[in-house]
């Protein structure tokens, strides 16, 4: 038997690890001519094969609708179906299955919150507060609804490039007016980790409903909706070793019963008269249509996997990788980076002086290496820091800080072929 | 060890991104123009001054963006002086057939023909093209903002 601590060091070792890699057939391939290093997992990370073989699993054997069916494929598909809701609500440690609702990602969770929760509980005059550091998905289905019902947006401020929340200046914005306060638990630009139990926390004294959007934090670290204390959360699928087009909203039981549906069709009723429709209890009444059933079958595949490697394990690793890429970026010349020097994620923006992000990106592919480059879908985050974009590196529990080392020299190339 | 990357970035690209011509806000310019590429949030703007004859008389631009883009729009003014609308609708296809394909008669495009190396980057053609709907749209005195979308 392996003590706790020897199972620790065992994942710590066995992450980014040769062996672990062949689970992701993807990583290995050559980009003209040179090996793949993929560092562009904040956008989406690449799938193992156990995830793959589920999927296809599911499609060879079991395929079928799932609710309605009587027939054998149709029951299979319906248990594998809930089977991955009760997975995920172990995942996130949601006290109930029924917490879970399947969506497209991150994006469709938070607009189905504003749409459904918004509408009928905010009116005229109230406050959405959100973040300076959120993605586009986290402000625009705010904005959507702030014109239909005309509510107001306000903005908790980061303190600088070090990309921090101002929690000084948070009482202020937890004025009586807040309704709901959104926001991310981990930057995708800055790798900021924010302090959302404390948040919520701080909201829900004041009666303000909050929703996290745990698109960067689902597949990195641990993930405890009671211990968070959030009313909603959402995160994606695919940033997690799953497929796109699939992603989950935790919301608490009584204000989803409360709410109502966000689309109407199949699926999501009891009863329908040419005039009247009578809808299923959540988590039904929000999944419109034949849901994506491959997709929620590989999502608990890939909670399986991660799992297995442990979100502690995986959460060091990668905070390692961010501390370490900070560390080793900051000493090319003509470099800025942005975010938290110490407590940050798995990933690290920068710019350099004399190379633009998009300039770079292209050359750095030439070399096989994947960086993203570009505004990371958080202008209004870009504009406050005064900038149009940033190149951004990010890991996962498969890379390496010899892949960092690489990525840096391969940098500081590009900077000697732009400065010629 | 960029064998490939020296194809897209040629020393002239390097040169015109590094110091660009005709790199200022044009004070009296009759048609000016927004380019906006959503993909990195590069902006760029167009001014023009064109005469009764619809000939262009001056151009400048200015805003920030990537290497292709500032070189682009660069290159762009200095062909662009003395060039009717006509012969700017024109060139404009030709530079649009050069980056898109690579196809370029090199003796018609001038210095314009080093970007046919854009054709191989196909995530990099918006950037090349970028300036010039900007001055399409400053010459066609659209209000809006133009986007590479």
């Amino acid at each position: 038997m392996l003590t706790e601590t020897d199972r620790a060091a065992h994942l710590q070792t066995t992450l980014g690890s040769a062996e672990l890699r062949q689970d992701f057939p993807i990583l290995d391939q050559e980009i003209r001519g040179n090996p793949l290093i993929y560092l562009d997992n904040a956008a989406t990370t690449q799938k193992p094969r156990s995830v793959l073989k589920a999927i296809r699993d599911y499609y060879e054997n079991d395929n079928s609708n799932v609710h309605r069916g009587i027939h054998a494929l149709s029951q299979r598909a319906t248990e594998a179906y809930e089977g991955a809701r009760e997975r995920a609500a172990a995942f996130i440690n949601a006290s109930r299955s029924e917490e879970i609702v399947f969506t497209r990602g991150t994006t469709e969770g938070i607009n189905l919150v504003a749409q459904s929760w918004g509408r009928v509980n905010l009116k005229p005059g109230d406050k959405i507060l959100l973040t300076e550091m959120e993605h586009h998905s986290n402000i625009v289905p705010w904005q959507l609804l702030a014109e239909q019902i005309g509510v107001e947006l306000v903005y908790l401020p980061i303190t600088g490039e070090d990309g921090m929340l101002d929690l000084n200046r948070l009482d202020e914005f937890l004025s009586r007016d807040v309704k709901v306060f959104a926001m991310t638990h981990i930057s995708n630009t800055l790798g900021t980790i924010n302090p959302v139990a404390w948040l919520c926390q701080r909201a829900r004294r004041q009666g303000i409903v909050t929703v996290v959007d745990a698109a960067q934090s689902a597949g990195h670290s641990p993930l405890d909706v009671q211990a968070i204390g959030c009313d909603f959360l959402a995160f994606s699928g695919h940033k997690m070793c799953a497929p796109t087009g699939i992603g989950v909203l935790y919301g608490r039981k009584d204000l989803l019963e409360a709410m109502p549906p966000y689309q109407g069709g199949g699926e999501m009723i009891l009863s329908v008269d040419f005039h009247k429709t009578t809808f299923k209890r959540p988590p039904l009444k929000f999944e419109a249509g034949t849901p994506n059933i491959a997709g929620a079958i590989g999502l608990k595949a890939a909670m399986d996997y991660i799992d297995t490697l442990g979100r502690e394990a995986i959460f060091e690793h990668d905070c390692d990788l961010g501390r370490y890429a900070y560390q080793q970026f900051s000493q090319l010349d003509g470099i800025r980076l942005y975010g938290p020097v110490q407590e940050r994620a798995g990933l690290l923006s920068f710019l350099l002086t004399d190379v633009h992000a998009h300039d770079l990106v292209t050359a750095t592919d030439q070399k096989g290496l994947a960086l993203r480059g570009g505004h990371h879908c958080n202008q209004p985050l870009m504009r406050k820091l005064g900038i149009e974009s940033t190149a951004r590196v990010s890991g996962y529990f498969y890379n390496t800080r010899k892949e960092i080392d690489q990525a840096v020299e391969i940098v500081n190339a590009v900077q000697r072929f732009f400065s010629g | 060890m960029f064998d490939e990357l020296s194809d897209l970035y040629q020393e002239v690209i390097l040169d015109h991104s590094r110091s660009p011509r005709n790199f200022h806000k044009m004070e009296g310019a009759n048609h000016t123009a927004k380019g906006h590429n959503p993909l990195c949030g590069d902006e760029i703007t167009l001014y023009l001054l064109m005469d009764e004859n619809d000939v262009i008389q001056d151009v400048s631009f200015e805003g920030a963006g990537c290497a292709i883009s500032k070189a682009s729009a660069s290159l762009l003014t200095s062909a662009l002086k003395g060039k009717s609308k006509q012969e700017v609708k024109e060139l404009f296809d030709k530079v649009h057939a050069m980056v898109t394909n690579g196809e370029t008669d090199s003796e018609e495009m001038g210095k314009l023909a080093v970007f046919a190396g854009v054709h191989k980057f196909p995530a990099r053609v918006k950037c090349a093209i970028l300036p010039w709907h900007a001055v399409i749209a400053a010459m066609e005195g659209e209000k809006q903002e133009v986007t590479t979308e």
